[in-house]
């Protein structure tokens, strides 16, 4: 029972991260971003490249990871996704959609299509036992690693100036504008960060999810369902409905195997249909 | 966009309102005749059946695809429902049609029936989620989510649907007892044909009346909609009905040409690659999906070649690009092109409805 939880509780973490960029487009900026998972799979596939070819430690490759998706998030917000912004919901989808595409087809003519390994440096394998539960190590440190990263964001978006004026950008950007903020750069700026947290997560969830090149296809389910579930309010949601995901998602393939995806599917459509804006929506 | 749905929200005098309903009728009315260039993209479907007797098998694929489009052009186009996920009724109509055929009669308008029935009924059901308080995101990831279940559904329940091996067996006797499938897909493609045609005039019947008028100006501003007294929901669970029937007959088409049925048909992909269908003929005017069906057909066929393996990256190339230049933008070329040849200004609107 108890290393299920924990088990969830790391996966729910490391969703979190992934889909905490998707968050702020999605929940902030109102863009429908399905191309998220390709810059969680850039993350993934940096990292898993400097290791086995370049024979860089695992740790040194995480800020890697982390900042060569924000630079490719950085300059395709400017030229391609900021235009988009006012367009139709059914642009976004499109858009994103053709864009995960390419990357997907890209990404295997680039790498191959099979499974990126990885091998975890000797401290993060196995398990050690803490008040006599054995809890896997790897999966310590994602949560360790993914808590601080939760409460630098929160730190970040409630304290600082960057996280007032971006607030304020997202409710009125003209006001925000006449205040004298820079709306564009703040946006910019974000997407970035967002696609760096995607990457960064891409690259701690290879060990635990795998990567190959249908990464995007086929988590884009789960970081949508975060989002969605969580509400648009701010990250306090996605980061419970990250949480509840992740547990429920472990413990239903531990108990009912059969049942696959399913439970988590019907989970996110009742919920979405009790609350369409989320679990904890912006208050209006 | 606009269009007719002017007529509903522009604000009358009261004592107008008869002449406005007469006016908004006989504007239907016009509408809904039969136009000299969409006699002419029929004809050129009968003449491809005539003419190309060796593609027939390529032609019907081209066909069911163009109808499935359609069934998404009626949500969208029509009513303003983004769906990631109308595979779903696809899906639904070819494994009905299929177990239909394995378990219970090979008469094949039946499977036909049953499938799109079996699809309406589900979106029926699955309609009235959609239209509570609903938004985009919601709308998607209900849709999604739901093609999701079926497809998973579809994979567990091996017993009736052979699971991820396909379902086989599926044999279809000759329709109405008198014409036999052949090999080379003859008969085939004019089943299709005949389908899609009779379906086309009943969706075009649909979006002409002023049952479809009253979509559109809930599509257009769906609070207004309902402070004149249109029962939104209703609307909107009625055509996502009618849509997933037309869905589920296409499904259920390509389960009795092909006589085989697999999970791929409710995978997320072909939600995707119906969405660039439609989008490649444009949206909202009922031929985008047939005229899109065409155009991707041809664009497989020449990526594929071109580079098998990848063609998937230039289909998301082709749909970036469609964006980024503007849907609207290129929905106005053909107009534009006819105003210059005819010399004459062409209505803004006459390439919608």
């Amino acid at each position: 029972m108890i290393p299920i939880l924990i088990d969830g509780i790391a996966y729910g973490m490391l969703l979190f991260v992934l889909a905490s960029g998707l968050a702020v487009t999605l929940g902030l900026m109102n863009f429908i971003n399905l191309a998220h998972g390709a810059f969680a799979m850039a993350g993934g596939y940096v990292t898993s490249v400097l290791m086995n070819s370049h024979g860089v430690p695992f740790l040194v490759t995480l800020p890697v990871a982390f900042v060569v998706p924000a630079l490719v998030g950085a300059v395709l917000e400017r030229t391609l996704y900021a235009p988009l912004y006012e367009r139709s919901h059914l642009d976004h989808v499109l858009f994103s959609i053709g864009l995960t595409f390419m990357a997907v087809s890209a990404t295997t003519w680039a790498m191959g299509s099979q499974q990126q390994l990885i091998s975890l440096p000797g401290w993060l394998e196995g398990r050690f036992a803490l008040f006599g539960i054995a809890i896997g190590r790897y999966r310590a440190f994602l949560i360790v690693v993914c808590a601080a990263l939760v409460v630098a964001l929160q730190l970040v978006l409630t304290r600082t100036r960057f996280g007032s004026r971006l607030r304020a950008a997202v409710d009125d950007r003209r006001v925000a504008r006449g205040l004298g903020i820079r709306v564009e750069t703040i946006f910019a700026a974000t997407f970035a960060v967002g696609s760096g947290l995607g990457g960064l997560g891409g690259a701690l969830g290879v060990p635990m999810l795998g990567l190959d090149p249908t990464f995007p296809l086929k988590y884009m389910v789960y970081f949508l369902i975060v989002v969605t579930i969580g509400g648009t309010a701010g990250l306090a949601g996605p980061f419970l409905a990250a949480l509840i995901i992740g547990v429920a998602d472990v413990a239903g393939k531990y108990y009912l195997p059969e049942l696959g995806s399913f439970l988590i599917t019907l989970l996110m459509i009742v919920l979405l249909v009790l609350r369409p804006q989320g679990l904890i929506a912006r208050a209006r | 966009m606009t269009d007719q749905s002017i007529f509903l929200s522009a604000s009358k005098p009261r004592h107008d309102s008869d002449a406005a309903t007469r006016r908004a009728l006989d504007d239907l009315r016009r509408v809904g005749r039969l136009r000299p260039a969409e006699l002419l993209f029929w004809g050129a479907a009968l003449a491809s059946f005539l003419v190309l007797p060796g593609s027939h098998l390529l032609l019907s694929q081209t066909a069911i695809l163009g109808l499935f489009a359609l069934s998404l052009d009626l949500i969208i186009g029509y009513a303003g429902i983004v769906s990631l996920g109308h595979g779903a009724f696809f899906g639904l109509g070819a494994y009905t049609a299929g177990i239909v055929s394995v378990r219970l009669t090979e008469e094949p308008l039946s499977g036909l029936v049953l499938g799109g029935l079996v699809a309406a009924l589900a979106g029926a059901l699955t309609g009235p989620l959609l239209t509570m308080r609903a938004t985009d995101l919601s709308r998607l990831m209900v849709t999604l989510g739901i093609a999701t279940l079926l497809h998973e559904g579809a994979n567990q329940l091996t017993w009736l649907t052979g699971g991820a091996d396909g379902l086989s067996g599926v044999t279809v006797a000759p329709i109405l007892g008198l014409f036999e499938f052949d090999l080379i897909g003859t008969t085939g493609y004019g089943y299709c044909l005949i389908v899609s045609f009779v379906l086309f005039l009943a969706a075009r019947r649909v979006v002409t009346s002023p049952y479809g008028l009253s979509l559109r100006a809930i599509r257009d501003n769906a609070l207004r909609a309902r402070a004149m007294g249109i029962p939104v929901a209703a609307r909107l669970v009625g055509i996502y009905a009618f849509s997933a029937f037309i869905a589920g007959v296409a499904g259920a088409l390509l389960t009795q040409v092909t006589m085989f049925t697999s999970l791929d048909v409710l995978g997320f992909e072909r939600s995707a690659d119906v969405l660039l269908v439609l989008v490649l003929g444009g949206v909202g005017y009922l031929y985008g999906g047939l005229i899109g069906a065409v155009l991707f057909t041809v664009l497989q066929d020449r990526l594929a070649t071109l580079s098998p393996q990848y063609w998937q990256f230039w289909i998301g190339l082709i749909l970036v690009v469609i964006v980024l230049i503007g849907r609207d933008r290129l929905a106005a070329v053909p107009v534009r092109l006819r105003a210059g040849l005819s010399g004459r200004k062409a209505a803004a609107g006459e390439g919608e409805a």
